[in-house]
């Protein structure tokens, strides 16, 4: 396994290893190589470089061992192999790999250390049971990804009508955190200008507040946040003001809408569907 | 065809005339005519449609409304047309039928957008069985980060933010969006294969 990108010049430029010829298809990965400008070099690019679970994976299947019996030490051994491989292209290893790599090492001493031979039966679990089960786990998320790959490559194929002149003016738009933000600071800053006679100190809690915003958004039906924000006495029910919008969006009790960029947005209660 | 035509007229007119009558409250649709108007809402609305928006505007109460959209749903499953209607995403959609994907991009010159990385359709696939799910809890079952991954899917809209575990550091929890459904032509979430599904297929391969 040594010397590798020396070793890389068969025709077709993939095979990498001189021993056995194979691909380096690590863990699904599909590394192009292709050699630089001067052709001296030859450079590997990883194209999809996956985590230490599929490394482990690969070789598993490589070797057509069980996956509920794994033979630990040699699994071990391959995987610190590809671990030295990678280091040696100069692949940024992950940490990730390393922390595999011990809990792999540490999987090996305890295979050795022999059973306590007092505990009882059932009690003797597996050590490599946790790991076993991590695979297994990991193995269900990749074939849910192909799932959605072959959706998504459906979907493609399915074609909406072209815009029309009324989409644009009637964005579906999700208004974002900095919209809201941008508008909480128009009035911060009208606020500012106004003269204030603070007489009274007027304390709304946050449940008062969420209850006008409800109210109000249900007797108006679509509400202006701008309305909602005037009303506001101080800066600091203006803030109380704000949050409780953003409660009543997160608790998915309302729906924000701005009309246009930079436009004024709008509440709408969300009723259940 | 002259009844025909006359009856395609009479029906313009009585669309154009629809929101007075709404005010009223008098006038009577048929359920032809009223398929035929759900139709053409489906077909304006620049995102799924549902029963309740459509009898809202309509001005029916929703049953007749979601019968007359079984009933058009049927009528485009049973005509050999370029056309499907489907229902995605809590909504209602007219979209073409797959099979005719190379023609239509022939005429659109476009090729197939640029798909998701494995790395991400994996990120993805974890958030969606398992939301609301911190980054952490991600990295457990994929064993490796994926910064760059929810990034993509966030940037995408695949993905939101649904608060904070609380929990030690109390981590940003993520869950799959609306975008997400329409993408991957889903109905809901429930119509995802059970993730126990793959069990077979994850446990035999390497046997």
């Amino acid at each position: 396994m040594e010397e590798t990108t020396q070793a890389a010049e068969s025709e077709n430029g993939v095979n990498v290893s001189s021993d056995p010829p194979q691909t380096i298809s690590v863990a699904g990965a599909q590394p192009e190589i292709s050699p630089d400008r001067d052709g001296d070099q030859l450079r590997i690019t990883l194209g999809e470089f996956e985590g230490p679970l599929d490394l482990l994976l690969y070789l598993i299947r490589q070797d057509q061992v069980n996956i509920y019996d794994i033979p630990v030490a040699r699994i071990t051994d391959e995987y610190l192999r590809y671990l030295n491989l990678m280091q040696e292209l100069d692949l940024t290893v992950a940490g990730d790999f390393l922390v595999m790599a011990a809990q792999l090492i540490d999987l090996k001493s305890r295979m050795l250390l022999p059973r306590d031979p007092t505990a009882e039966e059932e009690e003797v679990l597996d050590p490599r049971a946790d790991l076993v089960n991590r695979l297994l786990e990991h193995e269900k998320f990749k074939a849910a990804a192909q799932m959605l790959w072959s959706r998504a490559t459906v979907e493609q194929a399915v074609f909406m009508r072209a815009e029309i002149e009324t989409d644009k003016n009637n964005p579906e738009v999700v208004v974002g955190l900095f919209d809201l933000l941008k508008v909480f600071q128009e009035i911060l800053a009208r606020h500012k200008e106004e003269v204030l006679m603070e007489i009274e100190r007027e304390e709304v809690t946050m449940a008062q507040m969420i209850e006008r915003l409800r109210n109000m958004v249900r007797s108006a039906g679509e509400l202006n946040l701008l309305q909602f924000f005037e009303r506001a006495q101080s800066r600091r029910e203006l803030v109380v003001a704000f949050l409780s919008v953003l409660e009543l969006v997160r608790l998915n009790e309302i729906s924000l809408r701005q009309r246009e960029t930079f436009g004024e947005i709008t509440a709408k209660s969300v009723s259940p569907a | 065809m002259s009844t025909a035509k006359a009856a395609n007229a009479e029906e313009i007119e009585s669309i154009a005339s629809a929101e007075e009558s709404a005010i009223e409250g008098q006038r009577e649709i048929s359920d032809t005519e009223l398929r035929a108007i759900v139709e053409a809402l489906i077909f304006v609305a620049d995102e799924p449609i549902g029963g309740r928006a459509i009898a809202e505007v309509v001005d029916l109460d929703r049953e007749a409304v979601e019968a007359a959209i079984q009933e058009l749903a049927t009528d485009y499953e049973s005509r050999p047309g370029g056309l499907q209607l489907r229902e995605i995403a809590g909504g209602w959609q007219i979209a073409t039928r797959a099979e005719h994907h190379e023609h239509i991009r022939a005429y659109l010159k476009s090729k197939p957008s640029a798909k998701l990385s494995l790395a991400s359709l994996e990120t993805l696939a974890v958030i969606a069985y398992r939301q609301p799910v911190t980054v952490p809890e991600i990295l457990e079952i994929r064993g490796v980060q994926s910064p760059s991954a929810i990034k993509t899917l966030l940037d995408k809209r695949l993905i939101v933010a649904k608060g904070r575990k609380e929990t030690v550091g109390r981590p940003m929890m993520y869950g799959t969006s609306k975008e997400f459904l329409i993408q991957f032509g889903l109905k809901d979430l429930s119509e995802l294969p059970s993730i126990e599904d793959f069990q077979d297929l994850a446990g035999g391969a390497t046997e």
